[in-house]
């Protein structure tokens, strides 16, 4: 075996990230390494690069003993990782940037012509003098394999490398890493994407909740099988909420949107409705456009307005203050800088959304007594921690945080909320807390829009529920009526939405 | 080996004790380069800081500190609004000439006409100008996402080649013999900024930003409009969620300092300095910024700030006549406030610890 790991396990407080996990990867093999997020896949190839420290276990490379201090240590022993986020520079050329990449680069001009023939027997098509910021997604992940390859590796780590990839691209991105396994370099693919793995990889390892949970021949294999290997028993099925769905109150048709940034996602003719007293969930992985998904309903992404339409009224020309005063209230995903300021008071962030429904200004001037008691309600209410309203929201803990912007918006009793990853990051009881007073708002008679990756969480609350995938939604079905391995299928995106077809 | 370690919220005892620790570290370090030039460094630093005010000749300097103040409280009002959203105006100095220049075009233009009407006309036109010249930056980054330092820092060369062109050609003096510049409004009453009590060096401009400091004390801690401009520096994104509108923010935060900076042109054109010439502008737009962030970019502070740098610049000049020490010795002092000022500043997100130095391990 090139690569054995044998009992990894690495705690985070509050979490294993990774129990007992053992595997191996021989040479010349893809193998790939499949899991929900939060399922250990990272923090697994991290440890093999190097940028993590096992708690325990032990790991070989051709039976020899392998524990790299950093990744440097790695690189030298072969290991090799192009990142899911790519680290260029982008006001540099093709070549500047590899330079830039290596532990001892050689002189430029050496490295240019090493360039072009690595890209020739690889299938990588790249312009060496092009500057960075000119070139696609999928250009610029080709430099970043250069410049893994040009470091010799016998193992490629690669994090979720279709994620930002046109059809047409990951196409040839296979064709290489194909090319890639028959010289010989092992290849250690990670995905969730079990249409893609199925084409590609040789083995898979699957992880779930940080455990092993079993490895199979992903050609031999069915999707259903793998999604339910992936997803696991331990998802409670569905159970029939007894909440009854009222009058539409949000109906979003044919929504459409562009990427905020260049790893952003564009929105594509998405559709749905929310009815009072119901809560849908929106599953998928994150970086999907459910940040873009948020920002079209918060307001903070202006659509045309009749692709949103809140109680019949159009509504997708609004800026986030007049969406509040007709009842539709958010909470972004990001709790540090963006649901919240961190550097000012908690009575400040009252105001950040509270200050139209609540009246906390007259005439242009903050009434700060009223928001001060509006704070306060919210602290009380919902058992945030703090010492007091003067103290700055970076101050609090995760939970603690998280239960204020949350509360914040409940406090206000909007007819809609739209939250994105409610309980993300969030110790288990705020958790809890969190989950209960989104049920309790939709047994008030208020619509919720539940965007999280968490698929217990959603499982758990939602009475409707579709997925996010490249922008696209899924067709959205009852809870109750999902088994476990139709949701696993939802989320790996092999509902004929996801179009990342390689040829088999 | 020395930690610094982050504080859960900036310190409150350092916000405030910062800048006075800044100018303690820069008298004593001021006073070792004049020990280096081969002066007393303490009567040095006492010419600077104390003589203006307490020494034998204060009844001439302090009107004289007032007049420096005026127009540094005025212009750094404006630009701590836009320091505190992000907003980086450093082209106030460009705003400030060419207040001074459209209120003065306006004001000889009446000439020798009198009426009470002229004076306010050319205060209504020395702000429009300013407003003019700071939304260009403030145009150009909404329109196309063109960083306002650099274009507002580049319209200040430009305003001073205006600035020169007018001296020399349509606003000077005809009956100047030739000599550049143009009239003195201090022999045209109607539109000359006179001192509002005779001796004390106070005129309309000290007056207007003793205003702008209670403005912007009232905007910042009352208003929502302050809060936006706060939310917008602190988290962008946050503003964006709030529902604030980032150009109309811009554009206030540019053109109220544009409109102050060119307000403070306005009455030192009419007033102290009396005529448009070519070496008008002296860097009061420059020096605000010193004095905004010396001030916290809060309006109390910065009178307080304006008042010490307006001393620092009679006090330098107390000290070339008297100590016979290099004028450009002032201005590293200032740039030396500023300096310690951003460096000390650490002080109020970090504390510092000592920790014993551990042994790494190594590979």
């Amino acid at each position: 075996m090139l690569l054995s790991l044998s009992g990894i396990s690495r705690r985070f407080p509050g979490v294993v990230a990774n129990d007992d996990v053992s595997m191996n990867v021989a040479e010349g093999e893809i193998h790939a390494l499949i899991g929900e997020n939060g399922a250990g896949k990272s923090t697994l190839v991290k440890i093999v690069y190097g940028l993590v420290k096992p708690d325990s276990g032990s790991m070989k490379i051709d039976g020899e003993h392998y524990a790299p201090l950093g990744p440097t240590e790695a690189r030298a022993a072969g290991i090799g990782m192009v990142f899911q986020h790519f680290s260029l520079f982008d006001a540099l050329t093709v070549t500047d940037n590899i330079a830039l990449g290596m532990d001892n680069p050689p002189p430029m001009r050496k490295l240019s012509v090493r360039t072009r023939e690595l890209s020739k027997n690889y299938g990588l098509p790249l312009d060496s003098g092009k500057i960075a910021g000119a070139l696609s997604a999928g250009e610029r992940q080709r430099v970043e394999i250069v410049k893994c390859l040009l470091q010799n590796p016998r193992i490629l780590i690669m994090d979720e490398p279709t994620s930002v990839l046109t059809p047409q691209e990951t196409k040839t991105l296979f064709k290489t890493l194909r090319k890639l396994a028959e010289s010989g370099v092992a290849i250690l693919y990670i995905s969730h994407k079990l249409k893609e793995i199925r084409a590609l990889c040789d083995r898979a390892t699957i992880l779930r909740g940080g455990r092993n949970v079993g490895s199979c021949v992903p050609s031999e294999a069915s999707i259903g099988d793998m999604a339910e290997m992936m997803v696991g028993s331990s998802l409670k099925s569905p159970v029939k909420k007894s909440r009854n769905r009222g009058k539409v109150v949000l109906e979003v048709d044919n929504l459409c949107s562009d990427a905020d940034s260049a790893f952003g996602i564009a929105l594509k003719q998405v559709s749905f409705k929310v009815g009072a007293g119901e809560i849908l969930g929106i599953g998928g992985v994150a970086g999907n456009g459910q940040e873009e998904l948020l920002a079209a309903l918060s307001g903070e992404t202006k659509v045309e307005s009749n692709t949103i339409r809140l109680k019949n009224e159009p509504i997708g020309h609004l800026d986030p203050d007049a969406r509040r005063i007709l009842g539709l209230l958010a909470a972004p995903a990001d709790r540090m800088g963006h649901a919240a300021a961190p550097n000012m008071t908690l009575v400040d962030n009252a105001v950040l959304t509270g200050n139209r429904r609540e009246r906390l200004s007259s005439r242009g001037f903050i009434n700060w007594d009223a928001s001060s008691q509006f704070c306060q309600r919210i602290i009380n209410a919902f058992d945030v921690r703090t010492p007091g309203t003067w103290n700055t929201a970076g101050s609090l803990s995760g939970g603690n945080l998280q239960k204020f912007v949350i509360g914040r918006e409940i406090l206000q009793k909007p007819d809609i909320l739209a939250v994105n990853q409610p309980t993300w990051g969030v110790d288990a009881a705020a958790a809890a807390a969190i989950r209960q007073a989104l049920i309790d708002l939709a047994r008030n008679g208020s619509a919720v829009i539940c965007i999280s990756q968490d698929l217990d969480e959603l499982i758990e609350i939602s009475d409707r529920f579709g997925t996010l995938n490249r922008g696209e939604l899924s067709d959205i079905r009852k809870t109750e009526s999902l088994s476990t391995s139709e949701i696993g299928l939802m989320m790996g995106g092999a509902h004929g939405v996801d179009v990342a077809h390689a040829p088999a | 080996m020395l930690l610094l370690e982050r504080r859960p919220q900036p310190s409150r005892f350092w916000i405030y004790s910062t800048p006075l620790l800044a100018i303690a570290i820069t008298m004593i370090s001021g006073g070792a380069l004049f020990a280096l030039l081969g002066e007393n460094p303490v009567e040095a630093v006492l010419a600077i800081f104390w003589e203006p005010v307490f020494g034998e000749f204060s009844f001439y300097h302090r009107p004289q500190i007032l007049i420096k103040s005026g127009p540094l409280v005025l212009i750094a009002i404006g630009l701590s609004l836009g320091f505190r959203a992000g907003i980086w105006n450093i082209g106030a100095e460009g705003q400030y000439i060419i207040g001074a220049l459209t209120g003065a075009a306006v004001g000889l233009a009446f000439y020798p006409m009198s009426g009470w009407f002229i004076f306010p006309l050319m205060v209504v036109s020395g702000a429009m100008g300013g407003i003019l010249w700071a939304s260009i930056p403030a145009f150009l980054r909404t329109r196309f996402g063109a960083n306002e330092i650099l274009v507002s820092l580049m319209l200040v060369y430009v305003a001073e080649q205006i600035l020169a062109k007018m001296a020399l050609g349509p606003l000077r003096n005809p009956d100047g013999h030739g000599f550049p510049g143009s009239r003195n409004f201090q022999n045209y009453p109607s539109a000359h900024n006179a001192e509002l009590i005779a001796g004390t060096g106070i005129h309309l401009g000290i007056a207007a930003a003793l205003v702008s400091v209670m403005f912007a004390h009232v905007l910042f801690s009352k208003h929502i409009l302050g809060y936006r401009i706060r939310l917008s520096g602190e988290a962008p994104r946050a503003a964006r969620f709030a529902g604030v509108g980032t150009s109309r923010i811009v554009f206030f935060c540019l053109c109220t300092s544009g409109a102050l900076a060119g307000l403070a042109g306005l009455f030192e054109v009419s007033g102290p300095s009396g005529q448009v010439n070519i070496d008008f502008n002296t860097g009061y737009g420059f020096t605000a910024i010193i004095v905004a962030f010396l001030g916290r970019l809060h309006p109390v502070g910065i009178l307080f700030a304006g008042l010490l740098m307006g001393l620092t610049y009679i006090g330098g000049e107390t000290a070339e006549t008297r100590l016979g020490l290099p004028s450009a010795s002032i201005q590293i002092f200032q740039g030396m406030l500023l300096f310690y000022l951003l460096a000390v500043d650490v002080l109020s997100n970090y504390r510092i610890r000592v920790k014993p130095p551990k042994t790494r391990s190594s590979a």
